[in-house]
């Protein structure tokens, strides 16, 4: 029984880190027309660069959870605004172009913080485990859950309550429509970028104490989020948040216990919505 | 009692809330001149969409000579006699004007699948691309790129593409569309000079040249049929006044 | 230029490269630059002539290269049989992602392709029993085609000349063909393709099939060349490596391929040892040849050459070339 909690409650964490990846990933993609393939990258920066902000200040991972997002935030900021901006219509170019950054961002990471993986500690009130009923609840993962929960309900407000959030859905569903209104689509654009950037990079730190930095955490991350956004459709927070946990419960039951076919499982779910529902779960068709 | 060419029974389609082709049904006999006018946003265009299988259709059926068509693919129905150009144009503009029209031959010859022997040595293919080429009055202009023609010379391979793979059937989308008034009387005596193995259908807005070439005429307004007869019957009848001067 | 001449040019040039090289070391790497090469004109057989960018061609060098190994090392087959099977493997494999990822295009095509050649990577990695994990396969030895021994550098380079020659005169035949024809109008117009006759999915299909088997063959030889076969060739950065060599290159020629996979290989490899930041560097030349020389090399390089020659053609005739 103990083995049960502890994987369901693993899954659950799984899915919560997979929506703050990739809400970001798909509010990015369903905007802006374009898969960010820096997007794992910005999940395993705000990682390392959370530990850095932890070990100079001194602070819990709370403090690394800020550090990280922001400065993730700002990085995205800055490729959005220099680099794709200039790629403008040219979706292929700039998913081409996050490409290439995660490669660099990538190489950086394993200059400057080395081969080993960096554990990063849980703020240590956490740490004990939940008694009930004689299970042990690991608290940390219910915090997680809880954490993708609060930032779920926050993006649905401000998605549906906010004049940014409106906007953001009116550029979602006609791009033309929305530049005709006079909405500020490049601005938008930045700041949808910077936000799906602070949400990955965020994702990273509060994902430490469970996964650790390590190089490579990108590219484990990076198709989670690509098959959970496939699953959902792109463009919905809905579908990312189903996805997630669609996604984290798959896998994390399937390497505990297929360990081998872990990835074939991953494979499955993805396999029968591209047959049967190319539109994913929620979203808009890929087409 | 002959089949029609060209049959559509009840024919629906809405997009969203908005109803585009609203319960329409008409009958082209063969060998017929039909003529589909309508103003802006009548449903012209679509319902040639939902001829050509670029739509489904919500609810009616489509035939082509008897032969239902709504469950086939496009390029399917091709194979069965359609044929059709566009409003706009859609044509492959680095490639010579011989070779667009090849690939028209190409698409209903098992020719197609060939992944080993050289296309150029198919000299048929080029043979006959020349032809149709020249029955448009294009031929002495075969080897040229297509972004180096003209809008009207554009407009006449569009025509050669269609005809090279002597369809029964010919969906017409606003042919004379942007053309200088030389130019749509030259398509226009082009157009007569088609057999009557094919049989016709026309979106159109220039009046002039499309009521002097059509036989019977459909009145589209708001997606639906408003009135269907000959020429003389659908210039006569105040409805289709109101459909034009209404605005 | 005429054509023949230039070609003719190569075929002594690649001939001789032995001679002309003389060392070791760089005849291995002429070697690996015809692997490369093979997989960069596979791919372009999807992104030039098909318009279909994709971002898991690695999983097709992977797949031919670990089942050859494993047919060859777990299932005591002949080199011959293993070859066989491990192709009919990768066209099986391109048969099944191609469908898959065909229920998109564009972006979405991307997405899905990238998805599948991840998870192939990382069944490499995490199905320990069936693929070593990070201990990768070891091939025993190369075959031996007809009986010759190709174990030194020099056979195995005439090896990979014969199979790059093969290679490319069969892309060639396709390209030219009423299929490539019908393929490029695919991949321009595909709407006016199907209102022409034209059956697009499976136009498509079959070029995503070829360019999966050639990028086997490639697989092929990678496996034979290093005797072994680890992960990191199913990895993304394999297949964002050869995406790069066809749109560096410039994806539209064939000479454009040949020419990123030997700029990207020489690099890789003369780089490496100076500086261990490839990758780096990798991510550098992607957002440098996307942002300022979107056409590629060889379409620039060409550009320039003319202008140099003091020709000034008429535009429409620069769009036709």
């Amino acid at each position: 029984m103990q083995f049960w909690v502890i994987q369901t409650l693993n899954s659950v964490a799984l899915g919560g880190l997979l929506f703050l990846l990739s809400s970001g990933f798909s509010l990015i993609f369903g905007l802006m027309r374009m898969p960010n393939l820096a997007h794992g990258a910005f999940f395993m920066l705000g990682a390392y660069l959370g530990v850095a902000t932890m070990n100079a200040t001194g602070g819990t991972l709370w403090w690394g959870v800020l550090g990280g997002g922001l400065a993730v935030a700002v990085l995205g900021g800055i490729l959005e605004r220099f680099i794709l901006r200039a790629l403008a219509g040219n979706e292929q170019g700039q998913v081409l172009v996050t490409l290439g950054v995660s490669f660099i961002i990538a190489d950086i990471c394993l200059l400057s913080w080395g081969g080993d993986p960096i554990p990063i500690p849980a703020p240590l009130s956490l740490r004990r485990p939940i008694f009930f009923e004689g299970l042990a609840f690991p608290t940390y993962r219910l915090v997680v859950l809880g954490l993708a929960v609060v930032v779920a309900i926050l993006l649905h407000l401000l998605m549906d309550r906010t004049r940014l959030g409106a906007m953001i859905r009116a550029g979602v569903d006609d791009m033309q429509m929305a530049r005709g209104i006079g909405i500020p689509v490049s601005r938008l654009f930045t700041l949808v970028f910077c936000l799906g950037a602070a949400l990955a990079g965020a994702g990273g730190v509060i994902g430490g104490p469970i996964m650790a930095a390590y190089p490579g955490l990108d590219a484990d991350m990076l198709p989670l989020a690509l098959v959970v956004v496939i699953l959902g459709g792109v463009g919905s927070l809905l579908g990312a948040f189903v996805g997630s946990f669609i996604i984290g419960f798959v896998y994390n039951f399937g390497t505990a216990l297929f360990p081998d076919l872990a990835y074939v499982i991953l494979f499955l779910p993805m396999v029968l919505v591209l047959v049967f529902l190319p539109q994913g779960l929620f979203g808009r068709t890929l087409r | 009692m002959t089949a029609a060419a060209l049959s559509i029974d009840g024919l629906s389609k809405r997009f969203g809330g908005l109803p585009a082709i609203q319960d329409v049904s008409l009958q082209v006999m063969p060998g017929e001149r039909r003529l589909i006018i309508g103003p802006n946003g009548a449903g012209k265009t679509t319902l040639f969409n939902l001829i050509t299988g670029d739509l489904r259709p919500d609810t009616g059926s489509v035939s082509l000579f008897g032969q239902d068509l709504v469950k086939l693919p496009t390029q399917r129905r091709i194979h069965l006699g359609l044929a059709r150009t566009y409003q706009i144009l859609t044509l492959f503009p680095r490639e010579t004007l011989i070779h667009n029209v090849v690939l028209s031959l190409l698409g209903l010859s098992p020719t197609r699948w060939n992944p080993w022997r050289p296309l150029t040595r198919y000299r048929a293919f080029t043979d006959a691309a020349a032809e149709a080429l020249t029955r448009v009055g294009l031929g002495d202009k075969a080897r040229r790129i297509v972004a180096e023609t003209s809008y009207g010379e554009r407009r006449r391979l569009e025509l050669a593409m269609a005809l090279a793979q002597r369809p029964r059937v010919l969906l017409l989308d606003e042919p004379l569309a942007g053309l200088s008034q030389e130019e749509r009387q030259s398509i226009q005596a082009l157009l007569t000079t088609i057999p009557r193995d094919v049989t016709i259908v026309m979106i159109e807005h220039d009046m002039d040249v499309a009521l002097a070439y059509a036989e019977r005429i459909t009145v589209l307004h708001y997606g639906q049929v408003i009135v269907e007869g000959t020429r003389a019957e659908v210039v006569a009848d105040p409805r289709t006044k109101e459909v034009y001067l209404g605005h | 230029m005429n054509r023949l001449a230039v070609t003719a040019a190569a075929a002594v040039g690649l001939l001789a490269v032995p001679w002309l090289v003389g060392n070791d070391f760089y005849i291995n790497l002429s070697s690996q630059i015809l692997i490369y090469a093979i997989l960069a004109l596979s791919l372009n057989l999807l992104v030039g002539f098909g318009g279909m960018t994709s971002l898991g061609h690695a999983a097709y060098l992977g797949i031919a290269a670990y089942a050859c190994a494993w047919f060859v090392t777990q299932a005591g087959l002949g080199q011959l049989a293993a070859m066989i099977l491990a192709l009919l493997l990768t066209i099986a494999t391109a048969a099944v992602f191609g469908v898959l990822s065909l229920r998109a295009t564009g972006l979405g095509f991307l997405m899905i392709t990238l998805a599948l050649g991840q998870i192939v990577w990382g069944m490499a990695y995490r199905w320990v029993n069936l693929t070593g994990g990070d201990n990768g396969m070891k091939l025993g030895s190369r075959p031996a085609p007809l009986g010759i021994d190709i174990s030194q550098p020099v056979p195995f380079y005439y090896f990979a000349v014969g199979m790059f020659g093969v290679a490319f005169f069969c892309l060639w035949r396709v390209a030219h063909s009423p299929f490539g024809a019908t393929l490029r109008g695919a991949r321009d117009q595909p709407r006016r393709m199907r209102m022409l006759g034209h059956h697009v999915w499976m136009i498509q299909l079959i070029a995503f099939v070829m360019a999966g088997f050639w990028g086997g063959v490639a697989g092929l030889l990678y496996v034979y060349y290093n005797q072994f076969v680890s992960p990191n060739v199913l990895a993304l950065q394999q297949s964002a490596e050869v995406l790069l060599m066809t749109i560096l290159g410039g994806a539209t020629a064939f000479s454009g391929p040949i020419v990123g996979a030997i700029v990207i290989t020489l690099v890789k490899n003369l780089v490496s040892s100076y500086v261990e930041r490839w990758n780096t560097l990798l991510g550098a030349i992607f957002v440098i040849t996307v942002v300022f020389m979107p056409e590629g090399l060889v379409p620039g390089c060409a550009r320039l050459w003319r202008r140099l020659r003091g020709q000034k053609l008429p535009k429409a005739e620069a769009k036709a070339s």
